[in-house]
């Protein structure tokens, strides 16, 4: 892929703010496709998961025969980024999700749905971010989840003051808790970007 | 509008608008008992609405509907973890105070309930708990939003199963955000004015080309076909009220109405789904609702 014009990157489309995460990536010269059929999925090079009821997704990914593609495809290399929802897809453990819901995994961590409470506890604030490099990224965090323990092959990226992690990276994924997609901070998208081009 | 620092900044205007960003695609149903909130959440819901009665109960039964118990809304929010909504009357400022205590995580000041304040509307800045609200046109949806509503649900005829005035309420209002897009800006002050909606608010449409907040669509949605029909036509998402709880197989029409939603586009989805559905709710003609009854004509 590297250097050979614009990468081809899917955003699942199932439910939630795909169409935000769609337009950051076109500003960002992308090719985007949504995504929510398996034929679409076999033509993109890196896809994100976007925010959303994670429950939801699971279900129409296993309705409509695209959780299994997405595991493959996970599972040979495909570079995904999950915002929230994403994050929680991305998961290899989900804790409180709803009764019989699954991930498709590849994030060697454990996330907690729900982990700050209900929308009145919704709140964003400023992350040091190393990978990132640069000033804090501000990040909004709704109903979000949290990463309650990461394991051995996942690396944290970012955390709260209390030390709750909050932005995961393992090998071509990407995961995190807020939503970088509606503050106009490119960075994170970049750094999938990026990803996409060398993988 | 970023002032926060590492302790976090809660009940701002993003974060607020920002968990309807999240429901978008998705279908909220009116849920009456924790029963019926599991089986919303099992069939895909994005949120469920918690109320006494649906709008097609209060439309039969009549009298003063007010805010839900406070019992009940606790019981629906135990039994599921997506988001639970619950609705407040028009005007009654202390039925939201009392839902924000008991941490909702989104409050509709509804005009399926009975008006408490005919003049106002309540000021919604002043929560943290965000606020959806209905319209039936572009002014009405630009008065909410001045007032803080975080999200926009057209309005429809809620309890009648009849999905026309749906379509009539959010094509207006679509084709009322055409129409600003197209004036020249001296234009837009008199559309201000006719639209009675802020200036700042009616040139920002203008600019961008869509409400600042998500619009939703509500009121008369009964099938999967209504719903998909409800996104063809521009809507973020779906709220379901009566149409599922009062149909045949409540189970499998919601699940039906989710997988529409997603695929409101593809007429062979859409099909499928709609098969063996079972008895819609029986369902009212708007047109034979006597003016005094029809919900939409509350709020101003």
């Amino acid at each position: 892929m590297a250097g050979s014009g614009s990468p081809k990157v899917g955003v699942l489309a199932l439910q939630g703010d795909f169409r935000e995460h769609a337009a950051v990536l076109r500003s960002l010269g992308a090719d985007v496709t949504l995504v929510r059929r398996p034929e679409e999925l076999e033509a993109v090079d890196g896809l994100v998961i976007p925010g959303g009821e994670s429950s939801v997704m699971d279900k129409l990914s296993r309705a409509f025969g695209l959780a299994e593609p997405l595991k493959e495809a996970i599972g040979a290399g495909l570079p995904v980024y999950g915002t929230c929802a994403g994050l929680i897809m991305l998961a290899d453990s989900i804790v409180d999700g709803i009764r019989g819901q699954q991930s498709l995994g590849g994030l060697d961590v454990a996330v907690r749905r729900n982990a700050f409470g209900s929308q009145g506890d919704s709140f964003e604030t400023d992350l040091d971010i190393p990978a990132l490099g640069g000033h804090p990224l501000h990040a909004v965090f709704i109903r979000a989840p949290i990463v309650e323990s990461v394991g051995a092959r996942a690396t944290s990226l970012a955390a709260l003051t209390d030390g709750r992690v909050v932005a995961v990276e393992q090998g071509n994924l990407l995961g995190t808790s807020f939503h970088p997609e509606v503050t106009g901070d490119t960075r994170f998208h970049e750094y999938f970007l990026d990803k996409v081009r060398a993988a | 509008m970023t002032n926060s620092t590492n302790t976090g900044e809660q009940g701002s205007n993003r974060v607020k608008r920002g968990l309807a960003e999240m429901l978008k695609g998705g279908v909220i149903m009116d849920v009456v008992t924790p029963d019926q909130a599991r089986i919303a959440e099992d069939a895909g819901a994005v949120a469920v609405m918690a109320l006494e009665r649906v709008p097609a109960d209060i439309r039969s039964q009549g009298g003063v509907a007010r805010m839900s118990d406070p019992d009940l809304i606790e019981a629906i929010r135990a039994e599921v973890s997506i988001p639970v909504m619950a609705k407040a009357r028009i005007g009654h400022f202390v039925e939201a105070q009392v839902l924000q205590s008991l941490n909702v995580d989104y409050i509709d000041e509804s005009e399926v309930l009975s008006p408490a304040d005919y003049v106002n509307h309540i000021d919604k800045w002043g929560f943290n708990v965000p606020f959806v609200c209905g319209a039936t046109n572009l002014g009405e949806a630009l008065r909410r939003i001045n007032e803080g509503a975080a999200m926009i649900r057209s309005k429809g005829e809620a309890g009648t199963g009849d999905v026309s005035e749906a379509t009539k309420h959010i094509r207006k209002i679509k084709s009322e955000i055409a129409q600003l897009t197209s004036m020249s800006k001296d234009e837009l002050y008199v559309a201000a004015k006719e639209l009675q909606a802020p200036y700042e608010l009616v040139a920002e449409i203008a600019e961008s080309g869509k409400l600042p907040v998500v619009l939703f669509t509500a009121g008369g949605v009964a099938t999967p076909a209504d719903a998909a029909m409800m996104m063809q036509l521009g809507a973020d998402g779906v709220f379901v009220g009566s149409g599922i709880f009062k149909s045949g197989s409540p189970e499998k029409r919601a699940a039906a109405v989710v997988k529409a939603t997603t695929f409101y586009d593809d007429p062979a989805v859409i099909t499928e789904v709609s098969r063996g559905l079972g008895e819609a709710m029986v369902g009212i003609n708007v047109s034979d609702l006597a003016a005094p009854h029809r919900l939409a004509e509350r709020g101003w």
